[in-house]
């Protein structure tokens, strides 16, 4: 690869993480009073803002109600300031709608739907500030703001970018990395059960390392786990000491 | 601890982005000492007793080099230069990383300064974190070595132990030598420094691409001419096809460019074109150091001659490697600045420093390039080894081998822990996707005393009377697993090359002369391909299996000839024999009628004195029914392969192709056929091949194969490929739309790729990345192909210097040989006896040139009143040239036809061909 050398030969990337660390993870639960749920998560310099509705009636075109479980609707969009240049088109581009879908089908796979039929459950994220690896913390909010809501959900849904470089997955990649040109996997994992929920590529990769690329995001996404637990846990301390419970 | 990194970038578009990075800085950056308790560190670098004598400082010490100092010395690729060949274990320590070493840029602080800062606090956290454990290390102390003066000041105020590189070198008492190999720096060439500019200023790479991209300047390869010193051209890759050469003259418009740099050049208007000159220059002037004579006006040439010509306005990319060469110890006594003289003539001279002038006089020696300013006249280098005394066996094989950058070296322990442990037997894991060929009657015919057998043979007739054709492969990719380090040595290594009397083997001698190679009596696996044929050798059904065989018999071409034509022996080796050999013949007449082209070229076999190793005897090799017997069923593998692979892989099958020459090529053997009245086609290979077959004159028998020479100068070189990269795979040669190299992988690494790929066709082996793709497929086949052409030119070289030594030790000879080609001022003349091409020149430095008269349409060449045509007959006397030790070389002088003033008395050479090993 031309110009950046993105894991040195002693083992270190370009921000100094090795190759299986994961970027510093920050988040608060329930920042919003109005909404049933939200969250803000920073993943490095990645930052994202999510907010859940629901579950509530069927709004807009009723045609769309399922009699057996609630529907899952998503919304994904990024602040104009969130890029190194100014972004014209906040929402609604092809690369928001496809992401939308994505977040969709993920959390499809994790709430428990089926306790809400006829209903509809709303989840709004917005990236803040972007610096790779959009999707990933993404669902990682969008977990905290579900589980703020009190919607039932199978786990957590973690999710991570790994990349794969010089025969080494790199895990958690920022931008940097991301745009150096390596195959990247984005991996959506329900950490207890190691069920996937959503694996993306559209890299060439061969399919022999396809197997420990896997394996590394599925790594990474168990460590994404433990500090969001971490995270929920807190949460609730602090509520339960305010209510007095 | 996280820092953020903000900075402002400029795009490509122009606009100017604000990019803020995360910086992690860690804390478990270790020091890697011995002596260090606290860091936890999982192994040690650094010994305890780190103990260099120098006289600067007499306790053990850590060196920290300067980024600037390492770049220096380090640069060019090359490991070994100056401090790394001190005794020194290097731990690369992570300091922008470490907590304790980060420092952030203050405002107004450059980059540089920051580097040099950031520098100091490292060694100062060094030398005060081995304080800690100061009991038992004896004081051990850190050293900054620097170049630059005000690092070197400020390190001083705050303590630290600094020296200059140069100084701290010198101060070492055990390696005196080093001080010569250290790259100069550019602060202490003030005495060469002559004020007068020679060169124009080099562009700056910014400007050089804007000139690129809006078509002002080209770039391309610089190859400077073998004949005069003050001519180049540069090879412009165009589009497809389309590739110019620019033609570059005089020391101005070089400008310090050295063979094969890619430079940018620039074309001068076209009234300043100049026609190639045709005269030999070499640069000799030691004297007329600074005042080069610009070159004399060029006579009046035509229009046509004149060659687009520019001048070198910028480097893009050096090219520099050591070069070898020797010294020319200069005349000033007591002088430590010296010029080298590369073997290499198109790479200039350059200008050393050194102490040992004395001992390295007469001894060949390598230099490596360190810049070139623009005041200079010769480049300035530093010495880097000495490889022997110059005109020796040994150093010139190894000059050899250098300059045709041919790796040499022993096999490394981290390349031959791949190797199979021995005893080595046959598995039954081994077993399973094989089949077991053991009981077939399978034998391998070879040239005499080869031992890496790769291929073996074997032919019987079936129940329904067909017969069963088998060609085993020894299978060298069992052994050799893709992605390891036996595996990376063998794809740089990319072939084997075979000198007179010395093999430089692709993979370790445990694989090439015995676990691969084809023995008879043993067990081996082999990778085999297995046709069915009828009596009319036509292929009726194709298989390839991976095997286990059982060799009844290693023959020679000789020893198999024998057997086929004595009838009273009737084994099966003999039988499945003539039943190849008849089979061979037929594939080969139809081989024929397709166009497949017969060339010729001498090849020569020296019989080597086996105490000596000098050669004492040359014979030309002599080809039996036997050879082509071989050659026609590995042609027919090699086929068969090529088309299952790429069936199977049609973007990444590794190719063989040879393209057409265009027509201009055969200008030369069309004119030398038309002297003798004989007309060649050259349409299509098939016309060619027709008209070689029947052109004959009669009482001249060696006629045809000299046209057969000739023809074979013409063609192409046959390229590696990858089938996804390239649409024409034809073999012009061979007259085939596909071909491949499948049966030497012992002595080919893309027959061990072609290997896998057959594997992975029948199932017998899985896939790995680097397989499958096609751009690094792409790149391999480049490094093959490099591998290949230069394995070809150092075996010529070898052949050559082996004549050489023949020559030395025969003394002068007189042979009968033809004119093969006319030149303005030469005749090149072809001895059949020895394969040997020689160049009679009519006009030398020393002798006045007689009336020399030069037809191009002929081409004939008349001397006073002898005509010379080509093929026509002459007499000469060949003795070895040792007036330069550089560049000995074998010349020739005419006997017969006697011109006066031309020719030379032919000398008595009976009683020295007697005695041949007495004048060694």
């Amino acid at each position: 690869m031309a110009g950046l050398e993105l894991l040195s030969d002693q083992g270190y990337r370009l921000d100094g993480r090795k190759a299986t660390e994961l970027r510093k993870v920050q988040a608060r639960m329930g920042v919003f009073a109005q909404a049933d749920g939200s969250a803000y998560l920073e993943q490095g310099n990645t930052k994202a803002l999510a907010v859940v509705y629901g579950p509530h009636e069927m709004r807009g075109s009723r045609s769309r109600t399922l009699h057996d479980r609630a529907v899952i609707n998503c919304q994904y969009s990024m602040a104009t300031f969130s890029t190194a240049e100014r972004k014209r088109r906040p929402h609604g581009d092809r690369k928001s709608t496809e992401m939308s879908l994505h977040l969709k089908q993920t959390f499809e796979a994790a709430v428990m739907t089926q306790l809400y039929p006829r209903s509809q459950i709303d989840i709004y994220v917005k990236i803040l500030q972007s610096d790779g690896g959009n999707y990933s913390v993404c669902v990682n909010a969008a977990t905290l703001a579900v589980i703020d809501a009190g919607i039932p959900m199978r786990d957590y849904v973690c999710a991570c970018t790994v990349g794969f470089v010089d025969e080494t997955p790199l895990a958690d990649l920022c931008y940097a990395e991301e745009s150096g040109g390596v195959s990247s996997l984005a991996l959506a994992l329900l950490p207890r059960g190691g069920q996937i929920a959503l694996l993306q590529m559209d890299a060439r990769l061969h399919q022999d390392h396809l197997e420990t690329l896997i394996e590394a995001a599925m790594t990474a996404c168990k460590g994404v786990s433990k500090v969001l637990d971490e995270v929920v846990r807190q949460h609730l301390q602090e509520v339960s000491v305010l209510t007095g419970e | 601890m996280l820092k953020s990194k903000t900075f402002v970038k400029k795009t490509r578009s122009g606009g100017v982005m604000k990019i803020v990075r995360e910086h992690y800085l860690r804390d478990d950056i270790w020091c890697g000492s011995e002596a260090c308790t606290e860091c936890k560190q999982e192994s040690t670098v650094l010994q305890k007793d780190a103990c260099i004598e120098s006289n600067l400082c007499s306790y053990p010490h850590y060196l920290i080099p300067d980024t600037n100092v390492v770049l220096h010395q380090v640069k060019r690729k090359k490991k070994a230069v100056g401090l790394y060949l001190l005794p020194l274990n290097i731990y690369p320590h992570n300091f922008c990383s470490s907590r304790e070493t980060f420092i952030e840029r203050e405002p107004g602080e450059s980059a540089n300064d920051r580097n040099d800062r950031a520098i100091r606090v490292a060694a100062k956290w060094y030398s005060q974190h081995l304080k800690m454990f100061e009991s038992d290390t004896d004081g051990l102390k850190v050293v900054l070595l620097t170049n630059d003066q005000g690092n070197k000041q400020k390190a001083e105020e705050s303590d630290l132990l600094v020296y200059k590189c140069e100084e701290y070198i010198k101060s070492l008492i055990a390696n005196p030598e080093l001080v010569d190999r250290l790259a100069l720096s550019s602060d202490d060439k003030n005495e060469i420094t002559s004020s007068k500019v020679l060169f124009p200023e080099h562009l700056p790479l910014s400007r050089i691409q804007a000139g690129i991209k809006s078509g002002s300047f080209l770039q391309g390869t610089f190859r400077a001419s073998r004949d005069n010193y003050l001519e180049a051209t540069v090879f412009v890759q165009g589009e497809g096809e389309d590739s110019t050469e620019v033609l570059i003259q005089g020391l101005q418009n070089l400008n310090r460019a050295v063979h094969q740099d890619v430079v940018a050049v620039q074309l001068l208007p076209r009234n300043q074109w100049v026609a190639p000159s045709s005269v030999v220059l070499q640069d000799e002037g030691t004297a007329k150091d600074d005042d080069v004579e610009e070159e004399e006006e060029e006579k009046a040439v035509t229009e046509a001659a004149r060659k687009p010509t520019g001048k070198v306005v910028g480097i893009i990319k050096r090219n520099w490697r050591p070069f070898c060469g020797m010294l020319n110890v200069s005349q000033i006594k007591e002088s430590t600045r010296h010029l080298f003289t590369p073997a290499d003539r198109r790479i200039p001279r350059i200008r050393i420093e050194t102490r040992q002038a004395s001992t390295l006089a007469g001894q060949r020696i390598m230099v490596a390039i360190d810049g070139w300013p623009k005041h200079s006249r010769y480049p300035n280098g530093h010495f880097v080894r000495s490889l022997g005394g110059a005109g020796e066996k040994n150093t010139e094989e190894e000059v050899l081998l250098l300059e045709h950058d041919v790796p040499h070296q022993a096999f490394s322990q981290a390349v031959l822990s791949f190797l199979p442990k021995m005893p080595w037997a046959i598995t039954p894991e081994d077993m399973v996707r094989r089949e077991d060929l053991r009981h077939l009657t399978v034998c391998s015919v070879d040239p005499p005393g080869c031992t890496d057998i790769d291929d073996a043979l074997h032919c019987r007739e079936l129940e329904n009377g067909n017969l069963e054709v088998g060609v085993h492969i020894a299978d060298v990719s069992h052994f050799i697993r893709p992605g390891n380090a036996l595996d990376k040595e063998a794809a740089n290594r990319g072939t084997t090359v075979y000198l007179c009397g010395k093999r430089i083997d692709m993979v370790p001698e445990l694989l090439s002369s015995n676990l691969c190679s084809l023995r008879s009596n043993v067990e081996r696996l082999a990778f085999s391909c297995i046709w069915e044929m009828n009596h009319e050798a036509e292929i009726l059904k194709t298989r390839f299996t991976k095997s286990v065989i059982n060799s009844k018999a290693s023959l020679t071409y000789a020893e198999a000839q024998m057997r086929i034509d004595d009838t009273t022996k009737n084994d099966d080796t003999t039988k499945s024999l003539r039943g190849l050999n008849k089979l061979a013949k037929i594939l080969k007449r139809r081989r024929i009628e397709k166009g497949a082209l017969t060339l010729s070229s001498l090849e020569v076999r020296f019989h080597m004195d086996s105490e000596t190793h000098d050669p004492i005897d040359l014979q030309t090799k002599e080809l039996m029914e036997t050879n082509s017997m071989v050659e026609e069923f590995m042609l027919l593998a090699n086929i068969s392969v090529a088309q299952k692979i790429y069936d199977e892989f049609s973007e990444c099958a590794l190719l063989r192709k040879h393209p057409a020459p265009p027509p201009s090529n055969y200008d030369i053997l069309l004119k030398a056929a038309k002297s003798k009245d004989v007309v060649i086609h050259t349409d299509s290979a098939k016309a060619l091949a027709d008209s070689l077959d029947v052109a004959k004159v009669d009482g001249f028998p060696y006629f045809n194969t000299l046209l057969r020479i000739l023809a074979t100068r013409c063609m192409m070189q046959a390229v590696y490929f990858c089938s996804g990269m390239d649409s024409d795979f034809h073999h012009y040669g061979l007259a085939s739309p596909i071909y491949t190299h499948f049966t030497s992988p012992i002595r080919r690494y893309a027959d061990i790729i072609v290997h896998r790929l057959l594997a992975v066709a029948i199932g017998a082996d899985s896939t790995y990345p680097d397989l499958m793709d096609k751009h690094k497929q792409s790149a391999l086949c480049n490094n093959l192909n490099y591998r290949h052409k230069m394995a070809q030119y150092a075996q010529r070289a070898s052949v050559a210097f082996h004549t050489q030594l023949f020559f030395k030790s025969r003394g002068i000879l007189n042979e009968e040989g033809f004119v093969l080609f006319v030149r303005k001022n030469a005749i090149i003349v072809l001895i059949p006896k020895f394969g040997l091409e020689g160049t009679v020149f009519f006009d030398g430095k020393d002798k006045t040139a007689p009336n020399l008269v030069y037809d191009e349409e002929g081409p004939t060449l008349t001397i006073e009143q002898h005509t010379f045509h080509i093929f026509d007959k002459v007499k000469v006397t060949i003795s070895l040239d040792d007036s330069n030790i550089q560049h000995q070389k074998i010349r020739m002088a005419l006997i017969d036809p006697v011109i006066s003033g031309v020719s030379v008395p032919a000398p008595d050479v009976g009683p020295q061909a007697k005695k041949p090993k007495l004048d060694q």
